[in-house]
């Protein structure tokens, strides 16, 4: 019986009922309890494809159940859980009805069979959320909103031109397993880069999470572009160009992230880079790289989610989220604070932490299939995720400066749902076993072996020393020029110090860049304008003597045509 | 295949069917002017077009299987008597034309009685029905002579519909009048075409004509006439750039008057492009000219494009869609360049499904104009708050309009870019959905303005009264429906598409 309703319908009949249903508890609670119906759900049923609709005389599959989409499946229901549990406090129905809808998509995405259910489900993630960005109701969150709508319905155009050229190319809509080299794969490809937020594809993410309300942007962060990640995971599985693709993605964000103040801008960033260490094990592509994406996925939802609640969590108490305005906020929330801990902890792959249990996965799997090059830049750009994200975030929001506020502690609902998402991460870090088990693939694995922990700990270690002098030389600038520089000290100075130049290099070629180019398409449009604005050449009224003119001009092409052809 | 034939032994009202359905709308022109009630008129054009809906339906009914009914006037065989011929191509086409009319009418009641003087509404609906005779004729006959006959009745009484938009904008006047002039023009080089064709035939009926061309092979003649044809006829289509009399005509026409032509009057003209193009012409004809691959198909990407841009840039929301149609005829004409199955059916369901689209579009606005007095952006702003379904209906049509997909709009795009497919021509298909994209930023400033601003201050609020919500809410699901269960549409428009590439064995006789 349950197996007759795909699950994302339990969403979007929630969605309906909700408007029936009053402000306050009752609402609270049916919001809560659809995700765990939905997981329900898609615990219980067995492998299998169900549900098989006639449409346009192709036959849809809206549940295509099988390991890899169940796993995805069942994070993204407990992300929707968490997410609206942590949403308890909001009453306003377009968010709630937009949170249902979104979710309902992102796993309607998950099961599709094929590429035509693909395409709606895609279109609605990206309709459904915009309106969490609007929701804001600032000018600068409708105008982001715009940008990011125009973006996401883009992709999801592009995937339905690849999905019509993949038909005529194979005669099949199915979304399996795809080889890049048509045109039909590459316009498929190009689709889920843009959700994936591949590099040069990446601006809508950095733009619109942060612009979101402070409940939105924690739902955000779960599903679009994990959804991508599984789509590419289901379609472009060991692709090699994914590795490269990926290698850059887990780069370039750091710099950014250094140097953004916005704490919920630098926590997009970092989204970004753990992207890519999920899109450098589809590249490689081996059963147990595809493991290890799906479990970091998994873990990283929760954790990011975690984050984006604690840094939410903050903007809610105080109003805003700036590094340079926040600090010492340990006092007065104390829990927020251990969350926050916990979740720097688990992005950081601190041992015992979830982070930890799946990145090792991806590692491992990059040296084993020998790419050592990618190993050394994911390995470098772990140590900059927890200069970033797992010292930065905690560090400039509950210790640095006191920055005087004192706000409260953040309300019980917000706290049972970072209590709960810190327990999930703790949990998987300590106890993987039933995580592995979810996984596509069988898992053979050991993450607590000797050389895990240490080599990590090591890592881990020396980039909380490099922050430590980093941010003591910021501090105290006079002071540094007074210290001793062993060769392993100027190594640790001079890392942090390039990798500063680089980002401030980076940055202004972006600036530039985007600059030439938002100059060019503004001289464009009114060049447009000019010619074909109302008042343009193209759109006046004609005198009749000019139409007139058309007509003899068109009747003479049309004739020497057919002279010329006909003989 | 087209195998069978209905012989003409017409004896009873079934077989009447092809000459009532001119002839009904004919007869009650004339009886509105001599009843001279305004009540009467407004309920006999109603009845009439219901009338006229039916009998298409049943006509379209008989010849779903791709036979041809072929009705002769008066007991005159042809070629020396006058056919009218019906065939699935023709059928559809009728279908669009009555029903449009049937359900505009309804709406025209209230937007008439706003925009025109009562001392001129018996005359206005004496003119609509002229107007809806010349369109069902063109596209129900079988004579070639007989198409410019209808094509000027319904030319002549479409100046004095759109005139009728003096009473609220005196620029009415001179859209009719270019509309006049170019009308006439396209008008005298098809009949200076079909001269052409009588001197080199000596026949005037379609199917005659077909035979005789294939028999004498193309000579100077008839090629000169085939160019003068597509002119004349690509100028009533608004083939881009011969469309130059379309903006201001839609523009200052009365509301009902712009949702009734910008729904059927373009399409019969490229169904009438089609006729000659295929039937007449044939399609080895097309094939050996190069006119569609080097005229046609440029100029119908053109229009696509411009007329797209054109559209994004306009202030007044009744403009900006008379464009949008202009882009829209060059997806048809695209289709029709594609010389394939797959191409012409893209063209013909393109032509029906536009035609529901835009008469759902043009009958919103006209409702936004019943309480704003007029359609320009500052006007029409922030709409949607006091006047939830109407607006409610333009966003349905504008959906269609961009053809995002379970809307009629994305049914004929899709074949469309099949059909580009089809060939491998992968930079049509692109373009294709890049104008599409055209479409959405176009559509999206509508939304914008209805939903996001604030409404002028001094606008009547309220919903429109119910007779004209309703038909703007029928097209609107239409536009639904019609891309949900595309059976009748594709079915119809695939039938059409096969009688018409099967060139003169489609007009057996």
């Amino acid at each position: 019986m349950p197996e007759l309703i795909p699950t994302a319908f339990f969403f979007f009949a929630a969605s309906l009922v909700l408007l029936a249903v009053p402000q306050g508890k009752a609402r609270g609670a049916l919001l809560l309890a659809v995700p765990l119906a939905a997981a329900w759900q898609v615990w219980s049923l067995p492998l299998g494809t169900f549900a098989q609709v006639e449409f346009f005389g192709f036959s849809l599959d809206l549940m295509r159940v099988d390991k890899l989409s169940r796993v995805f499946g069942l994070i993204f229901c407990l992300a929707a859980f968490l997410g609206n549990l942590y949403a308890w406090h909001v009453r306003d129905t377009v968010q709630q009805v937009a949170a249902l809808l979104y979710a309902g998509s992102a796993i309607g995405a998950v099961f599709a069979g094929d590429l035509i259910t693909l395409f709606f489900y895609w279109e609605g993630t990206a309709i459904a959320s915009v309106f969490l960005i609007w929701a804001r109701g600032t000018e600068g969150a409708y105008a982001t909103g715009m940008r990011y709508l125009i973006i996401q319905i883009g992709s999801g155009v592009i995937l339905l031109a690849g999905a019509i050229l993949y038909h005529t190319e194979t005669g099949s809509f199915a979304f399996e397993q795809m080889v890049l080299g048509s045109p039909a794969t590459w316009l498929i490809f190009l689709s889920f880069g843009i959700k994936c937020a591949f590099p040069l594809l990446h601006n809508w993410l950095q733009d619109s999470y942060p612009a979101a309300t402070v409940t939105g942007t924690v739902i955000l962060s779960a599903f679009t572009t994990k959804l991508a990640v599984y789509a590419l995971a289901r379609g472009f599985a060991g692709t090699e160009i994914l590795i490269y693709i990926g290698a850059v993605m887990t780069l370039f964000p750091i710099f950014f992230a250094e140097i953004e103040n916005d704490l919920r801008r630098v926590l997009a960033y970092s989204l970004n880079n753990q992207l890519g260490f999920m899109v450098v094990g589809i590249g490689v592509g081996t059963e147990m790289a595809l493991n290890g994406t799906a479990s970091h996925a998994f873990a990283h939802i929760l954790y990011k989610a975690l984050l984006f609640m604690s840094v939410g969590a903050v903007l809610f108490r105080t109003g805003t989220s700036k590094a340079s305005e926040l600090g010492g906020l340990y006092r007065t929330m104390p829990l927020t604070t251990i969350f926050c801990l916990v979740g720097a902890a688990s992005i950081s792959a601190f041992p015992l932490f979830s982070g930890f249990v799946t990145k090792s996965l991806i590692l491992d799997e990059t040296a084993a299939e020998h790419y050592p090059v990618i190993w050394a830049v994911l390995v470098f750009a772990s140590a900059g995720v927890l200069s970033h994200s797992g010292i930065k975030i905690p560090f400039f929001t509950f210790f640095a400066h006191d920055s005087g506020m004192r706000p409260k502690e953040a309300p019980t609902h917000m706290l049972l749902a970072m209590g709960l998402t810190a327990f999930l991460c703790v949990f998987i870090g300590v106890y993987p076993d039933p995580l592995y088990a979810l996984l596509p693939y069988p898992v053979e694995f050991h993450p607590y072996t000797m050389s895990h922990v240490v080599g990590q700990l090591q890592l881990l270690c020396f980039a909380l020393l490099a922050f430590g002098v980093l941010m003591r030389t910021g501090i105290h600038p006079p002071e540094i020029r007074a210290i001793n520089l062993d060769t392993d000290w100027t190594y640790r100075r001079m890392a942090p110090s390039v990798i500063a130049i680089m980002a401030v290099g980076v940055s202004r070629i972006w600036t530039r860049w985007t600059r030439f180019g938002s100059s060019t398409i503004t001289r464009m449009i009114s060049g447009l304008y000019h010619s074909t604005g109302p008042e343009g050449r193209f759109a006046q009224t004609w005198p009749t003597g000019a139409m007139v003119l058309w007509i003899a001009i068109l009747l003479g092409v049309t004739l020497i045509l057919n002279f010329a052809s006909h003989g | 295949m087209a195998t069978e034939l209905t012989p003409h032994a017409a004896m009873s009202l079934t077989e009447q069917l092809p000459v009532l359905q001119v002839l009904v709308p004919f007869m009650a022109a004339p009886l509105i002017v001599f009843l001279g009630s305004r009540g009467l008129a407004w309920i006999l054009a109603f009845g009439t077009s219901a009338a006229a809906f039916v009998i298409a339906a049943l006509l379209l009914g008989q010849v779903l299987d791709g036979s041809v009914i072929s009705y002769h006037i008066g007991g005159w065989a042809p070629p020396l008597g006058i056919e009218y011929r019906i065939d699935a191509a023709n059928a559809f086409v009728l279908l669009l034309v009555s029903g449009i009319s049937a359900i505009v009418l309804p709406y025209a009641r209230e937007s008439v009685a706003s925009e025109i003087p009562r001392r001129h509404h018996t005359l206005f609906y004496a003119c609509y029905m002229l107007c809806l005779t010349g369109l069902l004729g063109v596209v129900a006959t079988g004579d070639a002579f007989n198409v410019f006959v209808f094509l000027e009745i319904s030319s002549l009484s479409t100046y004095v519909l759109i005139a009728q938009g003096s009473h609220r904008d005196k620029r009415a006047l001179t859209a009719a009048y270019d509309y006049l002039i170019m009308g006439t023009i396209g008008a005298t080089f098809f009949v200076i075409g079909l001269g052409m064709l009588y001197m080199a035939t000596g026949t005037l009926n379609m199917a005659d004509l077909a035979d005789r061309i294939a028999d004498q092979g193309a000579n100077r003649t008839v090629v000169a006439a085939f160019g003068f044809i597509i002119v004349g006829m690509g100028l009533k289509a608004a083939l881009y750039p011969l469309h130059l009399w379309l903006p201001n005509a839609y523009t200052y026409a009365p509301s009902v008057v712009t949702s009734f032509l910008a729904a059927t009057a373009t399409k019969v003209a490229i169904y009438v492009l089609l006729r000659f193009m295929f039937s007449v012409f044939q399609p080895t004809f097309l094939f050996e000219g190069n006119t569609l691959e080097f005229l046609i198909i440029p100029l119908a990407v053109l229009a696509m494009f411009a007329a797209s841009v054109i559209a994004i840039f306009q202030t007044d929301m009744k403009r900006l869609l008379a464009y949008s149609s202009i882009a829209q005829i060059g997806y048809m004409l695209l289709g029709i360049g594609m010389l394939s199955q797959t191409g012409l059916t893209a063209a013909i369901v393109h032509l029906f499904n536009h035609g529901i689209t835009k008469a759902a579009l043009f009958m919103g606005v006209g409702a936004l104009v019943f309480r704003a007095g007029g359609s320009f952006f500052d006007r029409i702003q922030g709409m949607g708050k006091t006047m939830p379904w109407t607006s409610a209906a333009i966003v349905l049509g504008g959906l269609s309009l961009i053809g995002v997909p379970g809307t009629a709009g994305f049914v004929s795009k899709w074949y469309l870019v099949q059909g580009a497919l089809e060939k491998g021509w992968w930079p049509v298909a692109v373009l294709i959905v890049a104008s599409s994209l055209l479409a959405v930023i176009y559509v999206w400033h509508i939304v914008e303005t209805l939903y996001l601003k604030t409404p002028a201050k001094d606008i009547a609020v309220g919903e429109v009264p119910n007779s004209m919500l309703i038909p703007i809410w029928i097209m609107a699901l239409a536009c639904i429906y019609f891309g949900l269960a595309t059976d009748i549409t594709l079915g119809a428009a695939q039938a059409a598409a096969k009688g018409l590439l099967a060139g003169s064995s489609g007009m057996l006789h």
